[in-house]
């Protein structure tokens, strides 16, 4: 039971996390909107999730193991392949980064929202009537 | 200067799109400024922006590296009466480009409001995460 409990706040914190650190990547790719030869980076959200989840990457059990993972699952940027070209180098589409943003907050949201709904209903289940 | 969170991102881009507000403001304000030399005529400013990059926190942004005058001819009237006019009766007034310079402000404005927003956005979130199991 406990060991169940665990393992689905902790799918809602790690996507929790995610979604604050891609919040933070859009936000530099905005910020970074007017400057020359900026490159627009963001992560591939599932990917990096699943790999949270153990269900990405292979384990490894010995250190003579090829660490294998799946593109990019460990957590690192990718850059963004631009819409449109742009004379200066910048590849940060300012429509492009403000829609992925807004989904990302709505998500952190959503993702909020499903962590406090279990930590209420497992208070419910512990308080006494 | 490292970046830890979102707000050192929009700490410096918030600056640096400032710092390309206030050049904007000494163009307009010096438009129609006169000297009596060529070399005495104002200058108009433009900040550069560069990417700074925190690579142990994976996150960047912008800063103003470093203020440049354009380099522009001053425009050379011919106005006899004025004070400050050289001996052949010419005043030399600073080569801003009035358009350009809104132009400039407003993207400037717009960029700061971008940022302002997402930080807004992504302080909202972090507040109702902190009351988290509490509602």
């Amino acid at each position: 039971m406990e060991a169940m409990f665990r393992q689905q706040i902790g799918h809602f914190a790690d996507a929790l996390s995610l979604h604050q650190r891609r919040g933070e990547l859009l936000a530099s790719n905005i910020a970074n909107a007017a400057t020359p030869g900026f490159k627009a980076r963001d992560l591939d959200f599932q990917a990096v999730l699943a790999a949270r989840a153990g269900q990405g990457a292979m384990m490894t059990s010995d250190p003579r193991h090829f660490a294998h993972s799946g593109a990019a699952a460990d957590g690192a940027a990718q850059f963004r392949i631009p819409v449109t070209p742009s004379l200066d180098g910048n590849t940060v589409d300012l429509p492009v980064e403000q829609m992925e943003f807004a989904e990302n907050a709505l998500r952190y949201q959503m993702s909020l929202n499903f962590l406090n709904r279990r930590i209420s209903s497992a208070m419910g289940a512990m308080r006494e009537e | 200067m490292e970046l830890n969170s979102v707000f050192d991102v929009a700490r410096h881009a918030m600056s640096a799109q400032m710092v390309r507000l206030n050049t904007i403001s000494s163009n307009i304000a010096n438009a129609t400024s006169v000297a009596s030399t060529r070399e005495a005529a104002y200058q108009p400013m433009r900040p550069m922006f560069e990417t700074f990059y925190d690579t142990q926190a994976g996150l960047s942004t912008t800063r103003a590296a470093e203020i440049v005058t354009l380099e522009r001819d001053p425009v050379r009237q011919y106005r006899p009466d004025h004070p400050m006019a050289d001996g052949d009766g010419y005043v030399f007034t600073a080569a801003v480009n009035m358009e350009e310079e809104m132009v400039e402000m407003l993207e400037a404005g717009r960029q700061y409001q971008n940022i302002l927003e997402t930080v807004s956005t992504m302080r909202t979130l972090l507040a109702r995460t902190v009351k988290m199991g509490q509602g």
